[in-house]
């Protein structure tokens, strides 16, 4: 089997797995009072720490969360209500329309439901969102409630400029929401560097458990709770802690950080040679996102291990399926409705027509990934590509 | 063979997975998304069209253990499908969706698509028998889909396969159920797929609007009652004609004139016909040289009546019943039948009804 759909979800760390493991057999809530609740708040704490070391943030700043999903819903509907209760102004919403949807639906929802107004942020062909558009949009900011632009783009990789971003919107006085779900582990992520105010994360693309995740949420940035309950996590998100979880995101979160460096080398060098040579069977390929080798604030301006490429005159699931059939397990790159693929709402938002984005797939790599997985995809792109041409683009032969 | 196998989410095209995989086939399931604004949850018996349905379907896939996909077809079911719907019954035709279906998604849109990606057939849960390029009823004569199916040629039944067609619905569901399957209860569908609520005018209504008109009896040629649109109505149509007549006879639909917008009506004896034009005819195999006898199935639910067959000189046919019947709609499929009781009536062919009348009794 070819995995080559990291970005989707990597496989859990044999660290995480032990770690996660001897905690599952512990008893306690780490809520409650006695010498085993006292014991499992300590684990928990110590989770936290690491990873508010890892991330460049404060202990108190971390809350634990369900994992990416619940993170940006919790931010941007929380920092909405809070920021909108304190002053009736604010209803605005300042997003990239490349983000995830689990951002993308929150500010809808909150457009249907709750008189937002959204103002949607010009994206660059490569899917970044540049200080200037963010300040244009933002305008003297009185009337927006919260911004948020991604880190690191889920299907095509560009990575953003967060610090300079921040840097515009603290400037007018809104606060910064950032999904780095993408990000961390593949790109230098430092939350109190950059200065957001709001940072996604979650434990399953880097080597930890599902439904872990985490948001940072700065000691002065309002946030009002989505889940009510035992007041856990600040008062900002209530339930009992998911102590073996968390044990198993602290320790994958760290380990990734760790080796963020080597690792990224060695995945983006595996991910380049991958682009040469489908390029060289499939000579007309487009490469989606930004060039390989950009630079995006002195690091890299596009996600190591993300490949996501066009092959024009055949859809994207056709060659998904037939690349599965020869065990290569990729991705369209874009949302789907209970399977059915949608032409990637993010490449249509870099300007892509339609067709370039329906004809797209994204091969992400990442810590397991060897040579030989680039070797297969190499064996078998040029017979495949052919075959879902042969297919079409599901346009009706005359 | 490298097949797909086409998985609505029911039991039947779930059991014809199944057997297609044990009888050793290499099988791929597909679900066709069809409807262009899907539903979380069914509702009622429309079995097919909504997310709770593909999950249904993935569900049984992911017992055989064969890959899963779903197939957006949406537009062109939309194209082909629907809008042909809607344009049929602005003609004053009824036209017959499940048909159009095969004709245009499953065997053309879906078959191409599996053939150009590598496949060698579809698998579908159609109760009809298939071999040796002969396509005949199902033994299962209640729950026979042959008529729907009377449109494929022979180079579209070369790429089909039918596993249920020598099964009762009754086997179907014990095979599902011996194998767990949640689907093994799940109910029929029997409604039109697209329309939701099962209000077939109402959706017509949407679509086209009301285009009131007079309801004039042939027999007096006096108007007795309005409608609001002649898509409301099926030649051979009983009831809902809300007319007012002088006597107590029932009155049937005679026949449907769009552009004056008039619908006539007419007592039982003027509705019987004996003698059909068609169009142009399509055939399961070698094309039958005429004249010839056969049996004639003219709408889904019906029976077949014996016919002789000629040309009509034009491309079209000409079908003389030898029995009178009642409620022959322009734009059904003529179903042309070699009736054998052993091996399950044959189908040849099929053309669309363009006419219909009573040829002068013989004194
Ligand atoms: C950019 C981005 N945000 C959010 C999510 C959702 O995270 P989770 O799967 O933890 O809910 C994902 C992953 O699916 C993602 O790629």
């Amino acid at each position: 089997m070819t995995y080559l759909d990291h970005a989707a979800t990597t496989p859990m760390l044999p660290e995480a797995v032990a770690a996660m493991t001897e905690q599952l057999a512990r008893v306690g809530n780490a809520s409650s009072l006695h010498a085993s609740g006292r014991e499992a708040r300590r684990t928990a704490e110590q989770s936290r720490e690491r990873l508010a070391a890892a991330l460049g943030a404060r202990p108190s700043e971390v809350l634990f969360t369900g994992g990416g999903t619940e993170s940006d819903n919790l931010a941007v509907k929380g920092m909405f209500w809070a920021r909108r209760d304190a002053d009736p102004r604010r209803t605005r919403v300042v997003v990239s329309p490349a983000e995830h949807h689990a951002v993308l639906d929150s500010v809808e929802w909150l457009v249907e439901h709750d008189g937002a107004e959204v103002t949607w942020l010009d994206v660059d062909p490569t899917g970044a969102v540049t200080a200037d558009a963010l300040a244009e949009a933002l305008g003297d900011g009185s009337d927006v409630a919260v911004a948020s632009v991604m880190w690191a783009n889920n299907e095509i990789g560009a990575v953003s400029d967060l610090a300079a971003l921040a840097a515009v919107a603290h400037a007018v006085g809104v606060p910064l929401h950032t999904d780095a779900v993408q990000a961390v582990g593949q790109v230098p992520v430092d939350v109190a560097a950059s200065g957001v105010d709001a940072l996604t994360m979650t434990g399953h693309k880097l080597g930890g458990p599902m439904g872990a995740g985490v948001l940072v949420l700065r000691r002065d940035a309002e946030c009002t709770p989505l889940l009510h309950g035992g007041g856990q996590e600040r008062d900002v998100r209530s339930g009992t802690l998911d102590v073996a979880a968390i044990v198993g995101l602290a320790v994958a979160t760290t380990a990734s950080v760790a080796s963020r460096t080597e690792r990224a080398a060695r995945v983006a060098a595996l991910r380049d040679r991958l682009v040469a040579g489908v390029v060289e069977r499939v000579p007309d390929v487009q490469l989606n996102g930004p060039p390989l080798d950009a630079v995006v604030a002195g690091g890299p301006g596009r996600l190591p291990g993300n490949a996501h490429l066009s092959f024009p005159g055949a859809e994207g699931d056709a060659l998904l399926m037939l690349l599965d059939a020869n065990g290569i397990e990729c991705s369209t790159g874009s949302a789907c409705s209970a399977g059915v693929a949608r032409p990637s709402h993010v490449l249509l938002a870099a300007g892509a027509d339609p067709e370039r984005a329906r004809s797209s797939l994204r091969f992400s790599l990442g810590h397991t990934s060897t040579g030989a997985d680039v070797d297969a995809v190499l064996d078998v792109i040029g017979p495949v590509v052919e075959r879902a041409r042969r297919a079409g683009l599901g346009r009706r032969s005359a | 063979m490298r097949v797909v196998a086409a998985m609505s989410g029911g039991v039947d095209s779930a059991v014809a997975a199944a057997l297609a995989v044990e009888a050793g086939h290499q099988v791929t399931g597909v679900h066709l998304a069809l409807s262009q604004h899907r539903q979380q949850l069914r509702s009622g018996s429309r079995g097919c069209c909504s997310v709770e349905d593909a999950d249904d379907a993935r569900r049984v896939a992911a017992e055989l253990g064969i890959p899963f996909y779903v197939w957006d077809m949406a537009d062109r079911f939309a194209e082909d499908v629907v809008d042909d719907f809607v344009a049929e019954y602005a003609a004053g035709r009824t036209p017959n969706p499940c048909l159009r279906c095969n004709e245009k998604i499953k065997f053309a849109a879906v078959l191409d698509r599996a053939q150009a990606l590598g496949f060698d057939a579809v698998v579908t849960g159609h109760h009809a028998r298939l071999a040796d390029g002969e396509l005949r009823r199902s033994v299962d004569v209640a729950k026979d889909q042959s008529y729907v199916l009377g449109v494929l040629t022979a180079r579209q039944l070369a790429g089909a396969v039918f596993p249920l067609g020598s099964m009762t619905k009754e086997r179907v569901r014990a095979i599902a159920a011996e194998r767990s399957y949640a689907v093994a209860t799940k109910p029929d569908s029997h409604d039109i797929c697209f329309i939701p609520d099962g209000d077939t005018r109402g959706f017509l209504d949407r679509r086209l609007g009301a285009a009131p008109g007079p309801v004039v009896d042939a027999a007096t040629g006096s108007v007795v009652g309005e409608h609001s649109g002649t898509h409301g109505f099926t030649v051979g149509q009983r009831k809902g004609l809300g007319i007012t007549t002088g006597d107590q006879r029932p009155r049937y639909v005679l026949g449907i004139e769009p552009v004056s917008r008039t619908v006539t009506v007419g007592t039982a004896d003027l509705a019987g016909v004996d003698e059909v034009g068609t169009g142009a005819p399509t055939w399961t195999g070698a094309v039958p040289a005429l004249p010839f006898d056969a049996a004639v199935q003219l709408r889904a639910h019906g029976a077949a009546v014996p016919c002789s067959v000629t040309g009509d000189g034009d491309g079209g046919l000409v079908l003389t019943l030898h029995e009178v019947q009642r409620g022959v709609a322009p734009g059904q499929s003529a179903v042309l039948y070699e009736p054998d009781a052993e091996r399950g009536d044959r189908v040849l062919g099929q053309a669309a009804v363009a006419r219909a009348a009573r040829r002068a009794p013989v004194a």
